[in-house]
Protein backbone atom coordinates (compact mmCIF):
# COMPACT_ATOMS: atom_id res chain seq x y z
CA UNK A 1 0.00 0.00 0.00
CA UNK A 2 1.40 3.40 -1.04
CA UNK A 3 1.98 5.97 1.70
CA UNK A 4 -0.47 8.38 0.17
CA UNK A 5 -3.10 5.67 0.05
CA UNK A 6 -2.65 5.01 3.78
CA UNK A 7 -2.90 8.72 4.58
CA UNK A 8 -6.01 9.02 2.46
CA UNK A 9 -7.65 6.03 4.19
CA UNK A 10 -6.80 7.36 7.64
CA UNK A 11 -8.20 10.76 6.78
CA UNK A 12 -11.37 9.17 5.40
CA UNK A 13 -12.16 7.30 8.59
CA UNK A 14 -11.27 10.24 10.78
CA UNK A 15 -13.75 12.33 8.79
CA UNK A 16 -16.47 9.68 8.36
CA UNK A 17 -16.31 7.75 11.61
CA UNK A 18 -14.88 10.30 14.02
CA UNK A 19 -16.62 13.26 12.41
CA UNK A 20 -13.49 15.40 12.44
CA UNK A 21 -13.47 18.43 10.10
CA UNK A 22 -11.27 17.88 7.07
CA UNK A 23 -9.49 21.21 7.53
CA UNK A 24 -8.28 20.10 10.98
CA UNK A 25 -6.37 17.18 9.48
CA UNK A 26 -2.93 18.74 9.27
CA UNK A 27 0.11 16.52 10.04
CA UNK A 28 1.14 18.59 13.07
CA UNK A 29 -2.28 18.34 14.70
CA UNK A 30 -2.27 16.80 18.17
CA UNK A 31 -4.56 13.79 18.38
CA UNK A 32 -5.66 14.66 21.90
CA UNK A 33 -5.79 18.44 21.98
CA UNK A 34 -6.61 19.37 18.40
CA UNK A 35 -8.54 16.36 17.13
CA UNK A 36 -10.03 15.68 20.59
CA UNK A 37 -9.45 11.93 20.44
CA UNK A 38 -10.13 10.72 23.99
CA UNK A 39 -9.31 7.48 25.80
CA UNK A 40 -12.46 5.75 24.58
CA UNK A 41 -11.84 6.87 21.00
CA UNK A 42 -8.54 4.95 21.06
CA UNK A 43 -10.57 1.78 21.68
CA UNK A 44 -12.53 2.52 18.50
CA UNK A 45 -9.33 3.35 16.58
CA UNK A 46 -8.13 -0.19 17.26
CA UNK A 47 -11.34 -1.55 15.71
CA UNK A 48 -11.20 0.74 12.69
CA UNK A 49 -7.51 0.09 11.99
CA UNK A 50 -8.16 -3.65 12.06
CA UNK A 51 -11.07 -3.21 9.67
CA UNK A 52 -9.14 -0.96 7.26
CA UNK A 53 -5.60 -2.34 7.41
CA UNK A 54 -6.02 -5.86 8.74
CA UNK A 55 -3.73 -5.66 11.79
CA UNK A 56 -4.42 -5.31 15.50
CA UNK A 57 -2.93 -2.38 17.36
CA UNK A 58 -1.97 -2.80 20.99
CA UNK A 59 -3.47 -0.06 23.11
CA UNK A 60 -0.08 0.76 24.61
CA UNK A 61 1.33 1.54 21.14
CA UNK A 62 -0.74 4.72 21.16
CA UNK A 63 1.36 6.13 24.02
CA UNK A 64 4.08 7.24 21.59
CA UNK A 65 1.69 8.65 19.01
CA UNK A 66 1.15 12.32 19.68
CA UNK A 67 0.50 13.98 16.32
CA UNK A 68 -1.40 13.00 13.23
CA UNK A 69 1.95 12.62 11.42
CA UNK A 70 3.05 10.13 14.13
CA UNK A 71 -0.19 8.27 13.50
CA UNK A 72 0.35 8.17 9.70
CA UNK A 73 3.93 6.96 10.21
CA UNK A 74 2.84 4.24 12.62
CA UNK A 75 0.17 2.92 10.25
CA UNK A 76 2.50 3.09 7.23
CA UNK A 77 5.18 1.11 9.08
CA UNK A 78 2.75 -1.52 10.39
CA UNK A 79 0.92 -1.80 7.08
CA UNK A 80 4.19 -2.58 5.29
CA UNK A 81 5.12 -5.27 7.81
CA UNK A 82 1.69 -6.84 7.46
CA UNK B 1 -44.67 17.38 51.89
CA UNK B 2 -44.34 18.87 48.41
CA UNK B 3 -47.02 18.65 45.78
CA UNK B 4 -45.66 16.88 42.68
CA UNK B 5 -46.57 18.18 39.24
CA UNK B 6 -45.76 17.40 35.63
CA UNK B 7 -44.31 20.26 33.61
CA UNK B 8 -43.26 18.54 30.40
CA UNK B 9 -43.74 15.34 28.42
CA UNK B 10 -42.36 13.73 25.31
CA UNK B 11 -42.95 10.52 23.41
CA UNK B 12 -41.41 8.44 20.62
CA UNK B 13 -43.60 5.45 19.91
CA UNK B 14 -45.03 3.13 17.29
CA UNK B 15 -48.07 5.40 16.94
CA UNK B 16 -46.17 8.67 16.56
CA UNK B 17 -42.80 10.33 16.96
CA UNK B 18 -43.97 13.26 19.06
CA UNK B 19 -46.86 14.47 21.21
CA UNK B 20 -48.91 15.80 18.31
CA UNK B 21 -48.63 12.68 16.15
CA UNK B 22 -49.40 10.42 19.09
CA UNK B 23 -52.43 12.47 20.10
CA UNK B 24 -53.83 12.13 16.57
CA UNK B 25 -53.24 8.38 16.55
CA UNK B 26 -54.88 7.89 19.94
CA UNK B 27 -57.90 9.91 18.94
CA UNK B 28 -58.28 8.02 15.67
CA UNK B 29 -57.60 4.56 17.10
CA UNK B 30 -54.56 3.99 14.89
CA UNK B 31 -52.52 0.82 15.36
CA UNK B 32 -48.71 0.70 15.32
CA UNK B 33 -48.47 -3.08 14.88
CA UNK B 34 -46.97 -4.97 11.95
CA UNK B 35 -45.30 -8.19 10.83
CA UNK B 36 -41.51 -8.65 10.80
CA UNK B 37 -40.30 -11.46 8.55
CA UNK B 38 -36.95 -11.65 10.39
CA UNK B 39 -38.72 -13.09 13.43
CA UNK B 40 -40.23 -15.85 11.35
CA UNK B 41 -36.83 -16.58 9.81
CA UNK B 42 -35.33 -16.81 13.30
CA UNK B 43 -37.93 -19.37 14.44
CA UNK B 44 -40.36 -17.16 16.31
CA UNK B 45 -43.86 -18.46 16.95
CA UNK B 46 -45.16 -14.95 16.24
CA UNK B 47 -43.63 -12.33 13.95
CA UNK B 48 -45.95 -9.58 15.19
CA UNK B 49 -44.33 -6.50 16.67
CA UNK B 50 -44.69 -2.76 17.08
CA UNK B 51 -43.06 -1.04 14.10
CA UNK B 52 -40.78 1.89 14.75
CA UNK B 53 -38.15 3.82 12.82
CA UNK B 54 -34.89 4.48 14.64
CA UNK B 55 -34.20 8.19 14.96
CA UNK B 56 -31.18 9.53 13.09
CA UNK B 57 -29.21 11.48 15.69
CA UNK B 58 -26.12 12.10 13.54
CA UNK B 59 -25.66 15.82 13.42
CA UNK B 60 -27.74 16.30 16.57
CA UNK B 61 -25.43 14.49 18.98
CA UNK B 62 -21.67 14.12 18.84
CA UNK B 63 -20.22 10.75 17.93
CA UNK B 64 -19.06 10.13 21.51
CA UNK B 65 -22.61 10.79 22.72
CA UNK B 66 -24.07 8.33 20.21
CA UNK B 67 -21.74 5.32 20.26
CA UNK B 68 -22.75 4.19 23.73
CA UNK B 69 -26.45 4.54 23.11
CA UNK B 70 -28.61 1.50 22.34
CA UNK B 71 -31.85 1.93 20.42
CA UNK B 72 -33.98 2.38 23.56
CA UNK B 73 -31.63 5.18 24.58
CA UNK B 74 -32.24 6.90 21.26
CA UNK B 75 -36.00 6.71 21.72
CA UNK B 76 -35.67 7.99 25.29
CA UNK B 77 -33.39 10.81 24.14
CA UNK B 78 -35.87 12.08 21.54
CA UNK B 79 -38.73 11.90 24.04
CA UNK B 80 -36.66 13.70 26.66
CA UNK B 81 -35.68 16.54 24.32
CA UNK B 82 -39.39 17.11 23.64
CA UNK B 83 -40.26 16.94 27.35
CA UNK B 84 -37.50 19.34 28.43
CA UNK B 85 -38.53 21.79 25.73
CA UNK B 86 -42.13 21.70 26.91
CA UNK B 87 -40.94 22.19 30.50
CA UNK B 88 -38.82 25.16 29.39
CA UNK B 89 -35.67 23.62 30.80
CA UNK B 90 -32.60 24.49 28.75
CA UNK B 91 -28.89 23.64 28.90
CA UNK B 92 -28.15 26.65 31.08
CA UNK B 93 -30.76 25.56 33.64
CA UNK B 94 -29.42 21.99 33.64
CA UNK B 95 -25.94 23.37 34.24
CA UNK B 96 -27.01 25.48 37.23
CA UNK B 97 -29.52 23.26 39.04
CA UNK B 98 -29.60 19.65 40.26
CA UNK B 99 -31.97 17.82 37.93
CA UNK B 100 -32.25 14.06 38.37
CA UNK B 101 -33.25 11.11 36.20
CA UNK B 102 -35.24 7.99 37.15
CA UNK B 103 -35.97 5.91 34.08
CA UNK B 104 -37.49 2.49 33.61
CA UNK B 105 -35.60 -0.06 31.55
CA UNK B 106 -35.12 -3.78 31.97
CA UNK B 107 -33.03 -5.00 29.04
CA UNK B 108 -30.59 -4.07 26.34
CA UNK B 109 -30.38 -7.40 24.61
CA UNK B 110 -29.39 -6.46 21.07
CA UNK B 111 -26.16 -4.81 22.24
CA UNK B 112 -25.27 -7.91 24.26
CA UNK B 113 -26.03 -10.24 21.34
CA UNK B 114 -24.05 -8.09 18.89
CA UNK B 115 -21.00 -8.07 21.16
CA UNK B 116 -21.21 -11.79 21.69
CA UNK B 117 -21.48 -12.49 17.95
CA UNK B 118 -18.52 -10.19 17.23
CA UNK B 119 -16.43 -11.82 19.94
CA UNK B 120 -17.12 -15.27 18.54
CA UNK B 121 -15.98 -14.06 15.12
CA UNK B 122 -12.94 -11.97 16.13
CA UNK B 123 -11.87 -13.77 19.31
CA UNK B 124 -10.50 -10.51 20.71
CA UNK B 125 -12.33 -8.24 23.14
CA UNK B 126 -10.25 -5.28 21.95
CA UNK B 127 -12.28 -5.38 18.74
CA UNK B 128 -15.68 -4.89 20.38
CA UNK B 129 -15.43 -1.10 20.34
CA UNK B 130 -15.90 1.47 23.07
CA UNK B 131 -19.69 1.73 22.97
CA UNK B 132 -20.61 -1.91 23.53
CA UNK B 133 -20.44 -1.90 27.32
CA UNK B 134 -22.46 1.31 27.66
CA UNK B 135 -25.10 -0.04 25.28
CA UNK B 136 -25.31 -3.39 27.04
CA UNK B 137 -26.23 -2.46 30.59
CA UNK B 138 -29.77 -2.10 31.93
CA UNK B 139 -28.86 1.42 33.01
CA UNK B 140 -27.89 2.36 29.44
CA UNK B 141 -30.61 5.00 29.22
CA UNK B 142 -29.85 6.80 32.46
CA UNK B 143 -26.08 6.65 31.98
CA UNK B 144 -26.35 8.13 28.49
CA UNK B 145 -29.00 10.76 29.14
CA UNK B 146 -27.37 11.92 32.36
CA UNK B 147 -24.15 12.47 30.43
CA UNK B 148 -25.76 14.16 27.42
CA UNK B 149 -27.92 16.51 29.51
CA UNK B 150 -25.22 16.99 32.19
CA UNK B 151 -27.58 15.98 34.99
CA UNK B 152 -26.44 16.44 38.56
CA UNK B 153 -29.25 14.96 40.66
CA UNK B 154 -30.42 11.39 41.33
CA UNK B 155 -29.28 9.08 38.51
CA UNK B 156 -30.93 5.68 38.62
CA UNK B 157 -32.55 3.04 36.43
CA UNK B 158 -35.66 1.30 37.70
CA UNK B 159 -35.96 -2.32 36.55
CA UNK B 160 -39.31 -3.82 37.38
CA UNK B 161 -40.31 -5.72 34.24
CA UNK B 162 -43.43 -4.30 32.61
CA UNK B 163 -44.02 -1.94 35.52
CA UNK B 164 -40.57 -0.27 35.22
CA UNK B 165 -41.75 3.02 33.73
CA UNK B 166 -44.62 3.33 36.19
CA UNK B 167 -42.45 2.63 39.22
CA UNK B 168 -39.87 5.14 37.92
CA UNK B 169 -42.56 7.83 38.06
CA UNK B 170 -43.73 6.56 41.45
CA UNK B 171 -40.16 6.77 42.80
CA UNK B 172 -39.74 10.24 41.34
CA UNK B 173 -43.01 11.28 42.98
CA UNK B 174 -41.66 10.25 46.38
CA UNK B 175 -38.24 11.87 45.86
CA UNK B 176 -39.95 15.18 45.10
CA UNK B 177 -42.74 14.83 47.64
CA UNK B 178 -40.18 14.33 50.40
CA UNK B 179 -38.06 17.28 49.26
CA UNK B 180 -34.99 15.32 48.14
CA UNK B 181 -35.19 16.71 44.59
CA UNK B 182 -37.01 19.54 42.83
CA UNK B 183 -37.00 18.21 39.27
CA UNK B 184 -36.59 14.68 37.94
CA UNK B 185 -36.70 13.39 34.36
CA UNK B 186 -38.85 10.25 34.63
CA UNK B 187 -39.88 7.78 32.00
CA UNK B 188 -39.44 4.43 30.39
CA UNK B 189 -37.65 3.03 27.35
CA UNK B 190 -38.04 -0.24 25.50
CA UNK B 191 -35.98 -1.80 22.72
CA UNK B 192 -37.84 -3.28 19.74
CA UNK B 193 -35.85 -6.05 18.16
CA UNK B 194 -36.05 -9.77 17.63
CA UNK B 195 -32.94 -10.47 19.75
CA UNK B 196 -34.62 -9.18 22.88
CA UNK B 197 -37.91 -10.99 22.34
CA UNK B 198 -37.07 -14.58 21.36
CA UNK B 199 -37.16 -15.91 24.91
CA UNK B 200 -40.46 -14.15 25.60
CA UNK B 201 -41.90 -15.53 22.34
CA UNK B 202 -40.84 -18.95 23.62
CA UNK B 203 -43.43 -18.69 26.41
CA UNK B 204 -46.20 -18.64 23.75
CA UNK B 205 -47.39 -15.36 25.25
CA UNK B 206 -47.61 -13.50 21.93
CA UNK B 207 -50.61 -13.25 19.65
CA UNK B 208 -50.35 -15.38 16.52
CA UNK B 209 -53.02 -13.51 14.57
CA UNK B 210 -50.35 -12.84 11.94
CA UNK B 211 -52.77 -12.48 9.03
CA UNK B 212 -54.29 -9.40 10.72
CA UNK B 213 -51.46 -7.59 12.57
CA UNK B 214 -53.53 -4.55 13.48
CA UNK B 215 -56.31 -6.75 14.85
CA UNK B 216 -53.92 -8.86 16.91
CA UNK B 217 -53.69 -6.80 20.10
CA UNK B 218 -57.17 -7.30 21.60
CA UNK B 219 -57.14 -6.44 25.31
CA UNK B 220 -60.25 -7.61 27.20
CA UNK B 221 -61.76 -9.13 24.01
CA UNK B 222 -63.15 -12.63 24.36
CA UNK B 223 -61.03 -13.87 21.45
CA UNK B 224 -57.69 -12.39 22.52
CA UNK B 225 -54.77 -14.76 22.08
CA UNK B 226 -51.79 -12.94 23.54
CA UNK B 227 -49.84 -9.71 23.55
CA UNK B 228 -47.86 -8.01 20.78
CA UNK B 229 -44.39 -6.80 21.87
CA UNK B 230 -43.60 -3.18 21.17
CA UNK B 231 -41.54 -0.28 22.51
CA UNK B 232 -40.15 3.24 22.19
CA UNK B 233 -39.46 5.97 24.75
CA UNK B 234 -41.62 8.18 26.97
CA UNK B 235 -40.54 10.98 29.28
CA UNK B 236 -42.30 13.21 31.77
CA UNK B 237 -40.72 16.00 33.77
CA UNK B 238 -41.73 15.69 37.42
CA UNK B 239 -41.31 18.81 39.51
CA UNK B 240 -42.30 20.21 42.88
CA UNK B 241 -45.25 22.58 42.60
CA UNK B 242 -43.19 25.27 44.28
CA UNK B 243 -40.34 24.96 41.77
CA UNK B 244 -42.74 24.97 38.81
CA UNK B 245 -44.48 28.13 40.05
CA UNK B 246 -41.16 29.81 40.80
CA UNK B 247 -39.90 29.09 37.26
CA UNK B 248 -43.15 30.13 35.66
CA UNK B 249 -43.41 26.68 34.07
CA UNK B 250 -46.60 25.45 32.46
CA UNK B 251 -48.10 22.91 34.86
CA UNK B 252 -49.67 20.09 32.88
CA UNK B 253 -51.00 17.87 35.66
CA UNK B 254 -50.39 16.72 39.23
CA UNK B 255 -49.39 13.24 40.42
CA UNK B 256 -51.55 12.61 43.48
CA UNK B 257 -51.32 8.89 44.10
CA UNK B 258 -48.93 5.97 43.81
CA UNK B 259 -49.75 2.45 44.87
CA UNK B 260 -47.65 -0.66 44.62
CA UNK B 261 -47.57 -4.28 45.68
CA UNK B 262 -45.96 -7.58 44.97
CA UNK B 263 -48.10 -10.65 44.34
CA UNK B 264 -45.83 -13.01 46.26
CA UNK B 265 -47.05 -15.66 43.88
CA UNK B 266 -46.18 -17.04 40.43
CA UNK B 267 -43.34 -15.56 38.35
CA UNK B 268 -45.42 -15.03 35.19
CA UNK B 269 -49.07 -15.68 36.04
CA UNK B 270 -50.67 -12.63 37.68
CA UNK B 271 -53.34 -12.84 40.35
CA UNK B 272 -56.26 -10.65 41.45
CA UNK B 273 -55.25 -9.72 45.00
CA UNK B 274 -51.90 -8.06 44.16
CA UNK B 275 -53.19 -5.64 41.53
CA UNK B 276 -56.27 -4.87 43.66
CA UNK B 277 -53.98 -3.99 46.57
CA UNK B 278 -51.95 -1.65 44.34
CA UNK B 279 -55.13 0.07 43.11
CA UNK B 280 -56.45 0.50 46.65
CA UNK B 281 -53.15 1.88 47.89
CA UNK B 282 -53.04 4.46 45.10
CA UNK B 283 -56.59 5.57 45.94
CA UNK B 284 -55.72 5.84 49.63
CA UNK B 285 -52.57 7.82 48.83
CA UNK B 286 -54.61 10.21 46.69
CA UNK B 287 -57.34 10.34 49.36
CA UNK B 288 -59.95 9.49 46.77
CA UNK B 289 -62.92 7.20 46.51
CA UNK B 290 -63.07 4.99 43.44
CA UNK B 291 -66.04 6.90 42.00
CA UNK B 292 -63.85 10.01 41.69
CA UNK B 293 -61.73 8.43 38.95
CA UNK B 294 -62.85 9.54 35.46
CA UNK B 295 -60.75 7.15 33.39
CA UNK B 296 -58.64 4.03 33.88
CA UNK B 297 -55.79 3.25 31.53
CA UNK B 298 -55.64 -0.49 32.07
CA UNK B 299 -52.51 -2.58 32.01
CA UNK B 300 -54.39 -5.20 29.94
CA UNK B 301 -51.90 -6.64 27.46
CA UNK B 302 -54.31 -9.08 25.75
CA UNK B 303 -53.05 -12.24 27.42
CA UNK B 304 -55.93 -14.51 28.41
CA UNK B 305 -55.14 -14.70 32.15
CA UNK B 306 -53.69 -11.22 32.67
CA UNK B 307 -56.74 -9.38 31.37
CA UNK B 308 -59.07 -11.74 33.19
CA UNK B 309 -57.42 -11.01 36.53
CA UNK B 310 -57.11 -7.26 35.98
CA UNK B 311 -60.80 -7.08 35.09
CA UNK B 312 -61.61 -8.82 38.37
CA UNK B 313 -59.25 -6.55 40.32
CA UNK B 314 -60.87 -3.44 38.84
CA UNK B 315 -64.35 -4.79 39.60
CA UNK B 316 -63.28 -5.64 43.14
CA UNK B 317 -62.14 -2.06 43.77
CA UNK B 318 -64.60 -0.10 41.62
CA UNK B 319 -67.71 -2.21 42.05
CA UNK B 320 -70.45 -2.47 39.42
CA UNK B 321 -70.06 1.05 38.03
CA UNK B 322 -66.60 1.64 36.61
CA UNK B 323 -65.34 4.75 34.85
CA UNK B 324 -64.40 4.52 31.17
CA UNK B 325 -61.58 2.04 30.71
CA UNK B 326 -59.30 1.41 27.77
CA UNK B 327 -56.05 -0.35 27.15
CA UNK B 328 -54.00 1.74 24.74
CA UNK B 329 -51.94 -1.41 24.18
CA UNK B 330 -54.68 -2.31 21.70
CA UNK B 331 -53.02 0.29 19.45
CA UNK B 332 -49.40 0.41 20.61
CA UNK B 333 -48.85 -3.21 21.52
CA UNK B 334 -47.19 -3.93 24.85
CA UNK B 335 -44.48 -1.33 25.40
CA UNK B 336 -43.22 -3.25 28.41
CA UNK B 337 -40.44 -1.41 30.32
CA UNK B 338 -41.71 1.82 28.75
CA UNK B 339 -45.45 1.20 29.10
CA UNK B 340 -45.99 2.60 32.57
CA UNK B 341 -44.55 5.92 31.47
CA UNK B 342 -46.00 6.11 27.97
CA UNK B 343 -49.47 5.35 29.27
CA UNK B 344 -49.22 8.35 31.59
CA UNK B 345 -48.41 10.47 28.52
CA UNK B 346 -51.31 8.92 26.55
CA UNK B 347 -53.74 9.48 29.42
CA UNK B 348 -52.63 13.10 29.92
CA UNK B 349 -53.21 13.73 26.21
CA UNK B 350 -56.76 12.42 26.64
CA UNK B 351 -57.18 14.60 29.72
CA UNK B 352 -55.88 17.69 27.93
CA UNK B 353 -58.05 17.11 24.87
CA UNK B 354 -61.20 15.76 26.57
CA UNK B 355 -61.57 12.33 25.03
CA UNK B 356 -61.07 8.69 25.87
CA UNK B 357 -58.94 6.78 23.37
CA UNK B 358 -60.55 3.56 22.21
CA UNK B 359 -59.72 0.04 23.25
CA UNK B 360 -59.60 -1.02 19.61
CA UNK B 361 -60.38 -4.62 18.65
CA UNK B 362 -62.72 -5.06 21.62
CA UNK B 363 -65.57 -6.82 19.86
CA UNK B 364 -66.93 -9.30 22.38
CA UNK B 365 -66.49 -9.23 26.15
CA UNK B 366 -65.69 -12.25 28.27
CA UNK B 367 -67.43 -12.96 31.56
CA UNK B 368 -65.33 -10.44 33.51
CA UNK B 369 -64.63 -7.70 30.97
CA UNK B 370 -68.41 -7.51 30.44
CA UNK B 371 -68.60 -5.87 33.86
CA UNK B 372 -66.26 -3.04 32.83
CA UNK B 373 -67.16 0.17 31.01
CA UNK B 374 -64.69 -0.33 28.17
CA UNK B 375 -64.45 2.39 25.51
CA UNK B 376 -64.95 0.48 22.28
CA UNK B 377 -64.60 3.64 20.23
CA UNK B 378 -63.28 7.15 20.88
CA UNK B 379 -65.40 8.82 23.55
CA UNK B 380 -65.50 12.42 22.40
CA UNK B 381 -66.05 15.43 24.65
CA UNK B 382 -65.44 13.41 27.78
CA UNK B 383 -63.99 15.42 30.64
CA UNK B 384 -61.22 13.71 32.58
CA UNK B 385 -60.22 15.42 35.80
CA UNK B 386 -58.53 12.42 37.38
CA UNK B 387 -57.23 9.21 35.83
CA UNK B 388 -55.60 6.05 37.10
CA UNK B 389 -53.01 4.02 35.20
CA UNK B 390 -52.05 0.42 35.99
CA UNK B 391 -48.83 -1.42 35.22
CA UNK B 392 -48.04 -4.97 36.24
CA UNK B 393 -44.97 -7.09 35.54
CA UNK B 394 -43.24 -10.46 35.78
CA UNK B 395 -42.48 -11.45 39.33
CA UNK B 396 -45.82 -10.01 40.37
CA UNK B 397 -44.69 -6.39 40.61
CA UNK B 398 -47.64 -3.97 40.49
CA UNK B 399 -47.80 -0.18 40.19
CA UNK B 400 -50.74 2.21 39.99
CA UNK B 401 -50.49 5.95 39.46
CA UNK B 402 -53.21 8.58 39.84
CA UNK B 403 -52.90 11.89 38.00
CA UNK B 404 -55.11 14.94 38.33
CA UNK B 405 -55.79 17.88 36.05
CA UNK B 406 -54.53 21.25 37.27
CA UNK B 407 -57.28 23.85 37.21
Amino acid sequence: MENQEVISKVNDFLIDEFEIDEDQLIPAASLKETLEIDSLDYVDLVVIIERNFGFKVKGEDFAAIKSLQDFYDYIIEKAQVN
Amino acid sequence: MNRVVITGMGIYSTIGKNIEEVNNSLYNGKSGIGFEQLRKDMGFRSALTGIIERPNLKGELKRRQRVGMAEEGEYAYVATVEALKQAKIDDDFLERFDVGILYGNDSSARAVVNSHDLLKEKKDTALLGSGAIFQSMNSTITMNLSTIFKLKGINLTVSAACASGSHAIGMGYHFIKSGLQDIIICGGGQEINAHSMGSFDGLSAFSIREDQPQKASRPFDRDRDGLVPSGGGATIILESYESAVKRGANIIAEVIGYGFSSNGDHISVPNVEGPAKSLEMALRDAQLKSNQIDYINAHATATPVGDLNEAQAISKVFGEKTPYISSTKSMTGHEMWMGGASEIVYSILMMQNSYVAPNINFENPDEFSAKLNIATETIKNHNIDIFLSNSFGFGGTNSSLIVKKIK
